[in-house]
Formats: structure tokens, C-alpha cells, sequence
């Protein structure tokens, strides 16, 4: 049915403008976290332990006295933190090391893809703990090994539309002289990269608050009196038959969160593909 | 001739693995400083630190560390537990069958989970439970799995008291109460694949169904369940079937959480208690076991794929 | 009812039309022609007539966004086609009416063996067990001249030649022993050799058979090859109706004239250049008012503008939808005609 279309279409553009709002949203009130918090997410107060909604405390408090809502609110910088590191380590050193590889070629570029397989067949989550075991449990190595977890895949997704590009432009390329050649071909290598590149950077940011989450719910991650909304489940699990609301707040933000991440991926693709189908996902 | 394929794919796994092997090795030179001192602590004894650095080979060169770690590794030893001095493959290895009783559990759940739910989908077509269909797919692939788990563990135990939270039994000990202590794990760390399952086989089963050849079926007549089932579903299971293969090494990875939760004591359990006990020999270990699985089920998934698919040839 | 001379499949004012967010487009726009039996009967036109619409409407094969006026009557033996339930038009495709379509490597399934291929209608619509049906596929594979047959049964899609695939196309088609067979551009997509190979083998069967066949093609060398009689379509119309003879010697529609004069020709004066129709199809969803094929046409007055003309008896076997049909009287064509087409039998 032509309505039915017209309105699928809408729907799939508004997940996306959804998806993206929500994450604008977000780094706001990660930006602003301090000055948004009513009460201090590291406060303890152990007379009102586990308490529920009241006016002074939104969400209630946890098992320490602290504001739920507080900790909320500050945990989102974790998450924040953690996707624009999970996009910035691999776009600056992913990507450069990527497309050089491609535009190489050669015993250089099967060496370097040999390497990025051999990683990428690590587990992101076994990597991570590697990582934080060796350098230590905290919220920033917990990050710092995110990044690291997502350059492989950009640096082949780069190397991807590297090879594609000099295979189009190699012929009209060997036409120019040597110097004329190399930036030529970087000035398309970039456009086009771009639109695959930023499509899998919205991905990674989910990826990267699952994966942060895990990680910091394992107990490697933030630590107090850092927050995070995994560090949060997991304290909150203990309590779970006294208050199991306190683990659903941070779930639910997780969730979320990864929700707008994938919605907007996806109307990113969609949007950016010309011949990808919008009839059916 | 196909052995001639096997021997190619062979040889492009084995420099990953070697690759990989080296990543996994390089895990304790990331450590700042004295690794010994780091691992054991400022109270370490000059014994033990020796104890450990001989474990971990510190005072050799690097490749020659790596070489003595690699040959010790292939002939099945994995040094010993910094922490409790047991051989590393005997924990490993007596926790493998727990840890795979587990991800099989979970592959099987996502896969039929997934299979039901894509057919359903494209057979009912627009119809309720294609809309649930997707709605589980888009949630399944964002739920964070450890919360999954505790709201199964809220619902099923702590409330209804149908399933125990915690607790493992072996199939071989007791097949029901093995059923009835997996259910909730394998749900919780199956539930992602299931959705990524369902996703792509639901597009991928829609764009066969359109194609020419389920129109010559129609035009013999062929009922709509017979071209869904035997055309349709036959032509769109291939590229599913890769991507079966890399849920497996996401599960497993995936296992360090639900073990966790569940109490489970599988190889994931045992990672998490080595970092915690920097315990780096048995992380090691345990990390370089799942690898190798991981490396190994794909390259089976390759080859299942060339063999299901008969248009590949083999040379 | 009269059964010799009744038609095997009648279809009548059959107009298919598309809703869409700009307009109604309607690719085929009151569609009427008979088939009778033991005919080859070729539908011709350019790509976007309504041809291909017509032919996968007979057995309802069309997308589900095509939707039918309430006029459209497909009969077949009498019943309407078109009114039938899905379980009840399951039992005429592949059984009475079969197809055989332009592609066959993409109308194959390139993961079932071709013997399996050819045995499922034969499970379907004669029940029979899968032994007996592949014993049969083998004959059938031996009817469409599959050499070594006994072997390539087993074999898969893309292990044949494109020829090869189209013969096992047309033994699926044949299975159940069809009474008419819809073909839907057969040899398009094949070698100019192999065409006359497959053509050839289709003529034999229809007369081995006394099939009828329904051949959609944009070929005019297809067509005087194979068919008795010619139905041209533009713009989802018939716009002329006759024999092969009538067709290609006095051809009364422009736009069929328009056809035959832009077959290449071998001979002829060197240097002249290659003969088109002018102009383009007009976009369906701004169709001109009279008749459709007004800006193209040079013999068009002020009535073809703004009057739509029907289809007019205009002599034995021949009708043509023209304000000024050709109305070549006897003897040849023009001299651009039709020296090159053969019309052999």
C-alpha cells in the first residue's frame, strides 16, 4: 500500500532524526553533567539508604545513600566519553594507517591485513580485558582500549575504499606525473571514505557503552568515584531483591543510548546509499 | 581438489593465528614498569617474584620469549597459575566443557529463536508478528546482555522461583537440572545473536523471495510455504551461515559476563578471577584457548559455506 | 458452447494499473485477444508496451502492487482466471499453463540440482514420488536434446551453458503437458546461434504437442520465425492484430510499419542510414489524450490528437486502432520491406 510506504519511509527517517537528537542530547548533558546534578553523585548519606522516589531524590537513592539521579546524569559522561574515544583513536590513527596500506599495496598491505585480521579475530571484550588487566582497572585505560579494539576496522573499511579507488582512478592517474598522481587520488580517497566511515563511526559509539558497560560492570572499568551506568548495574545488582530499580535506570539508559546510536546508523546508510532498498530492513 | 582448498584457507589462518597468538602474548609487555612487581605487589617476597618472572620468561629477549612461549603452547603447556601454581591447561581445559555447554546452548537458542522469527516475518508479512519480529531484532541487537540477565534473573527467580539464578550442572550429570540452569544464561547470552539472526535473515529471505527463480516455483505451481521453505529459505541461509560463524566468537567473549552473573564455572568465570587475582599466566592462557577456538570455528564456517554453496568451485 | 472453435484462453478488457504517489499508471490499459488452440500467437512491442505485465497476469504472477479493473476478465477454458482462488490457480500453473521466462540463469535456482527442478511440478500436480518424477525429468531432458542427459541431471544451474539452461527451462515448462505455454522473451537473452536452436525446438514441441503459445517477444525475427498470428502493443494497447503474413507484408498500423523498417538489414544500399522511430515513448503517467503513439507518428492528423481510436476489422485476420491505416493493397510491402525476414514454415 502506497500509505503504508510513505509512512515506513517517515518512520525510518524519524528513528534516525530520533536517534540523532537523542544523541545530541546527551553530549549535552554529559558537557554539563555538573551543573545538572541536584546532589552530588559521590554524596554518601547512609541514613537514607535505598530509598525511593521523593521530591528531593528523583530516582531514590542507592545502597550508600547516593543520589540515583545524580549518578545518572555523571554516568552519562563515561558513556559520551567512551563512543567519541571509540571514534577518534581509529579515525586518526585507523584510517591514516588504512589507506596507506591500500594505496601501497603490495607485500605492505598483506602484512598489515594480516595483522588486522589476526586482531579483529580477538573478542572485543577479551581484548579489553587484556588490555585493562595489563594496564590497570580504570575507567580511562577502559576506554583507551576501546579505541584500540575499533581501529582495525576502520583502518580495513579505509583500506577497502582505498583499493576500490585506485583501481577507478589508476588509468587516469598514470596519465599525470608522479607528484600530480598521489594527491589527486588522496582527494577522492577522502570523499568517499567519508560516508562509510561516518556511517560505522555512529555503530561504534553503541559498541562502544555496551562495551564500556561490560567492562566496567566486571569491575575493571570506573571505579569510585567515577561513574558509570555499568559500575551502576553492578553495584545496584546486590540489591536487587531490596530495590530493583536501580538497576533498571541505568539499563534503561544503556539501552537507549545504543538504541540512537544504531537508529541513527542505519538512516545514515540508508540516506547515504542511494540504491540501498528502504522497502525492507 | 578439496583438499587443495582446505590446504589454501589453511594457509592464511595459520600467520593470523600467529598474529594473534603474538597480540595475546603481548598483553603482559603492555604492563608498565616490573611486571613481576606490578603483578605481585610492593609485599612481594624476592622469592616469589622470582617464582614469577621466571613464569613469564622476563628475563629473556622478547621474540626469544615469545618462540619459548609459542612452542611451550603448541606442545599444550601453558606455564603455571601465578596465583595457585596448578598447570594452567588442566584449569582451562576442565572449564572448556562447562563454557561449551554454554555457548551451544546459546547458539542453538538464537539460531532456532532467529530461524523462527525471520520466517514467521517474511511468511505473515506486515502482518503482527512481523512487527514484533523486527521490534525484537532492533532490541535484541542493544540490550546491554548482563542487564538482560538480571531482569531474566528478577522475573524468573527472585519473583516467579521457576528457575534457579545461579548454578551449573552438567548435561552428563543431570540432563533437567542442566535445562533448567541454562535457560536463563543461554537466553541472556544468546539474545543478541538471535536478533542479529532474525535481521539478517529476514532480509535476506525477503530479497531471495523476490527473485526470478521463486517466480519460476510460483509459475509451477509451488504453494507459498513450499517456495519459502525449500527456495527461498535454501538461497538466503548462506550468507547467514557466516554470520552464525562470528556469533560464536561474540558469545564466547560474551561468556566472562553471563558466567559471571550466573555463577558459572566456565572459562569466562576464569578470566575475570585471573584479572582480579592478576593472575597473568592463567589469563593467558584462557584468553589464547577462546582465541583459537574463535579462529578455528571460523575457518570451519568457511568451509561449511563453500560446501553448502555449490556454486564455488574448488580450485 | 461451440468447444473446436471456442478459444483456449480468452482474455477480455484486461486493464492493469498501478496506484501511485503521482497518478495512476497503467501499464496495461484494455487488453483483448484470443488464443486457440495449437496457435503460436506473438506479443510485440518496445520494453514498457505492457507486454510482459499481459503475459504474468495470465497466472497471476504479477507484483501485489499491481491491482486489476473490474472488467479484466483472463478465461481460460471458460473460467475466469482472474476470480480464482490462490489454492485453485495453483493447480492451472505449471500443469495448464506453464511459462518459461527471459532469464534462465537468474529463473533457475542455483542451489537444487535441474533433475529436482524439472521433477517438482511433476510431484506437485501428478503426485508422483520423486523416484518416478526424476525417471521422467530424464525423458523430458532427452525431449529438449540436453546431451548425456543421463549425467547433467545432477547437475547445477551454473554448471550449463546458457542454451542448455533454457532447454531445461522449457522441459520444467513441459512437465505436466501444459495445453498453452506463456514465453516470456525465450531467447533474448541467448546467442543469436543459440536462439535458432531453441526456437527451433519450441516449434517442433508445439507440433509434436499441439501446443498453444503465447510469445512475448520485442523481436521481429523471433516472431517470423515462430507465430501464426501478431498482436503489437504500445503503450498498453493493442494497436494491430493480424497474421505473420498480413503483418509483415501490409502492415496497416504506423508504429508496426515503424517495427519492421528498424530491423538492420544485410542488404540493401550501403550507407543509408539505420531507420528509427522518431521520438520517444511517452511517459505513463502523461499519456496524450487521442491516440498514444501521436508524437511519433507520421502520418498523424488533428483527430489522432484528441480521439483515442479503436480496434478496427480492416480486412480478413487484420485489425489495426488507426484514424489512417496503411491499407497497403496486394502484392509486397514497401521497398524497405520485408525482403530480409523469412517466412518460412
Amino acid at each position: 500500500m502506497s500509505l503504508r510506504t510513505v509512512f515506513r519511509r517517515i518512520m525510518a527517517e524519524r528513528l534516525a532524526f530520533a536517534g540523532f537528537i537523542f544523541i545530541v542530547l546527551l553530549v549535552l548533558v554529559a558537557i554539563f553533567a555538573p551543573w545538572l546534578t541536584p546532589h552530588d553523585p559521590a554524596e554518601q548519606n547512609l541514613s537514607k539508604v535505598l530509598k525511593g522516589w521523593s521530591t528531593e531524590h528523583w530516582l531514590g537513592t542507592d545502597e550508600l545513600g547516593r543520589d540515583v539521579f545524580s549518578r545518572l546524569i555523571m554516568g552519562s559522561r563515561a558513556a559520551i566519553q567512551s563512543g567519541a574515544i571509540a571514534i577518534l583513536i581509529p579515525l586518526f590513527i585507523g584510517v591514516p594507517l588504512g589507506i596507506i596500506s591500500g594505496y601501497l599495496g603490495g607485500i605492505v598491505d598483506d602484512i598489515f591485513m594480516r595483522i588486522v585480521d589476526g586482531i579483529i579475530a580477538i573478542p572485543a571484550i577479551l581484548l579489553a580485558l587484556g588490555i585493562t588487566a595489563a594496564f590497570g582497572a580504570s575507567l580511562w585505560n577502559a576506554m583507551i582500549a576501546i579505541g584500540i579494539i575499533f581501529t582495525p576496522q576502520f583502518a580495513r573499511l579505509a583500506r577497502g575504499q582505498t583499493l576500490q579507488i585506485r583501481k577507478e582512478h589508476y588509468v587516469e592517474a598514470s596519465k599525470i606525473s608522479g607528484g600530480f598522481t598521489r594527491w589527486i587520488i588522496l582527494r577522492h580517497i577522502i570523499p568517499n571514505i567519508a560516508p562509510p566511515i561516518v556511517v560505522q563511526a555512529s555503530f561504534n559509539l553503541s559498541y562502544a557503552v555496551l562495551i564500556e558497560a561490560s567492562v566496567s560492570f566486571l569491575g575493571l572499568g570506573a571505579h569510585d568515584p567515577q561513574v558509570s551506568w555499568g559500575s551502576m548495574i553492578q553495584q545496584g545488582y546486590s540489591m536487587i531483591h531490596m530495590n530493583p530499580w536501580l538497576i533498571i535506570y541505568p539499563g534503561m539508559a544503556i539501552l537507549l543510548t545504543v538504541l540512537a546510536g544504531n537508529f541513527f546508523g542505519d538512516g545514515l546508510r540508508i540516506s547515504l546509499d542511494p540504491k540501498h532498498k528502504l522497502e525492507d530492513k | 581438489m578439496f583438499l587443495r582448498f582446505l590446504l589454501r584457507r589453511l594457509l592464511y589462518v595459520i600467520p593470523m593465528m600467529l598474529i594473534t597468538s603474538f597480540v595475546v602474548f603481548s598483553f603482559i609487555l603492555l604492563i608498565p614498569g616490573d611486571p613481576a612487581l606490578t603483578i605481585l605487589g610492593e609485599n612481594a617476597t624476592e622469592e616469589r617474584l622470582r617464582f614469577v618472572r621466571e613464569q613469564l620468561g622476563l628475563d629473556k629477549p622478547i621474540p626469544v620469549q615469545y618462540f619459548h612461549w609459542l612452542t611451550n603452547a603448541l606442545q599444550g603447556d601453558l606455564g603455571r597459575s601465578i596465583f595457585t601454581g596448578e598447570l594452567v591447561h588442566e584449569t582451562v581445559f576442565s572449564r572448556l566443557t562447562v563454557t561449551f555447554q554454554l555457548v551451544v546452548s546459546a547458539m542453538i537458542f538464537a539460531t532456532i529463536g532467529g530461524m523462527f522469527f525471520a520466517i514467521a516475518s517474511v511468511y505473515f508479512q506486515n502482518s503482527w508478528i512481523d512487527y514484533f519480529a523486527r521490534f525484537l531484532g532492533v532490541i535484541g541487537s542493544a540490550i546491554p546482555n548482563f542487564w538482560l540477565a538480571m531482569l531474566l534473573v528478577l522475573l524468573f527467580s527472585l519473583n516467579l522461583h521457576w528457575l534457579p539464578a545461579t548454578g551449573f550442572t552438567s548435561i552428563t550429570k543431570d540432563p533437567v537440572q542442566f535445562l533448567r540452569g541454562i535457560i536463563l544464561p543461554s537466553i541472556a547470552l544468546g539474545a543478541v545473536g538471535m536478533a542479529q539472526i532474525t535481521r539478517h535473515l529476514r532480509s535476506s529471505l525477503l530479497e531471495t523471495m523476490n527473485s526470478e527463480y521463486v517466480r519460476t516455483a510460483y509459475s509451477k505451481g509451488v504453494d507459498k510455504w513450499r517456495a519459502v521453505m525449500r527456495h527461498g529459505l535454501r538461497n538466503a541461509m548462506l550468507p547467514v551461515v557466516t554470520t552464525i560463524g562470528i556469533l560464536f566468537g561474540n558469545l564466547l567473549g560474551s561468556t566472562v559476563v553471563i558466567e559471571t552473573i550466573f555463577g558459572i564455572a566456565g572459562m569466562g568465570q576464569l578470566a575475570v578471577n585471573s584479572i582480579l587475582q592478576r593472575d597473568f599466566t592463567m589469563l593467558q592462557g584462557v584468553i589464547l584457548v577462546m582465541v583459537v577456538l574463535v579462529i578455528v570455528i571460523n575457518f570451519i564456517t568457511d568451509v561449511v559455506y563453500a560446501i553448502l554453496d555449490p556454486r564455488i568451485e574448488y580450485d | 458452447m461451440d468447444h473446436v472453435n471456442a478459444p483456449l484462453l480468452d482474455v477480455q478488457n484486461l486493464g492493469a494499473y498501478i496506484p501511485t504517489a503521482r497518478g495512476i499508471i497503467r501499464p496495461v490499459d484494455g487488453v483483448s485477444f484470443q488464443v486457440r488452440e495449437g496457435e503460436v500467437v506473438a506479443l510485440v512491442g518496445e520494453s514498457g508496451s505492457g507486454k510482459s505485465v499481459t503475459a504474468m497476469s495470465i497466472l497471476r504472477l504479477n507484483a501485489k502492487v499491481i491491482r486489476y479493473t473490474p472488467e479484466s476478465r483472463i478465461l481460460y477454458k471458460g473460467n475466469d482466471l482472474l476470480s480464482l482462488k490462490d489454492r485453485e490457480i495453483r493447480k492451472i500453473r505449471g500443469a495448464e499453463i506453464s511459462m518459461i521466462f527471459q532469464d534462465p540463469m537468474f529463473s533457475l535456482n542455483p542451489v537444487h540440482r535441474i533433475g529436482r527442478q524439472i521433477a517438482e511440478s511433476l510431484i506437485i500436480h501428478r503426485g508422483m514420488k520423486p523416484k518416478e518424477a526424476l525417471e521422467m525429468a530424464l525423458d523430458l531432458l532427452n525431449k529438449v536434446g540436453i546431451p548425456d542427459a543421463k549425467n547433467r541431471i545432477n547437475n547445477y544451474p551454473h554448471q550449463l551453458s546458457g542454451g542448455m539452461r533454457q532447454r531445461v527451462m522449457i522441459a520444467l515448462a513441459l512437465a505436466c503437458r501444459p495445453k498453452l505455454i506463456i514465453a516470456d522473451e525465450p531467447t533474448t537473452a541467448l546467442d543469436v546461434s543459440i536462439q535458432a536452436q531453441i526456437l527451433d525446438l519450441l516449434r517442433e514441441l508445439q507440433r509434436e504437442h499441439n501446443l498453444s503459445i503465447l510469445l512475448i517477444t520485442h523481436d521481429l525475427g523471433v516472431v517470423a520465425e515462430t507465430a501464426d498470428r501478431v498482436l503489437v502493443m504500445y503503450c498498453g494497447k493493442i494497436v494491430e492484430e493480424g497474421t505473420v503474413e498480413t503483418i509483415f507484408r501490409r502492415p496497416q498500423h504506423p508504429y508496426t510499419k515503424g517495427l519492421i523498417e528498424s530491423v538492420p538489414r544485410l542488404h540493401g544500399p550501403i550507407g543509408k542510414r539505420l531507420h528509427a522511430i522518431p521520438g520517444t515513448v511517452p511517459n505513463p503517467l502523461e499519456l496524450p489524450e487521442g491516440c498514444k503513439f501521436v508524437t511519433r507518428c507520421g502520418y498523424a492528423s488533428e483527430q489522432c490528437a484528441w480521439r483515442e481510436p479503436a480496434l478496427a476489422e480492416l480486412g480478413l485476420e487484420s485489425r489495426a486502432a488507426c484514424w489512417h491505416p496503411l491499407n497497403l493493397q496486394g502484392g509486397t510491402a514497401s521497398e524497405n520491406g520485408t525482403a530480409r525476414i523469412h517466412l518460412e514454415r
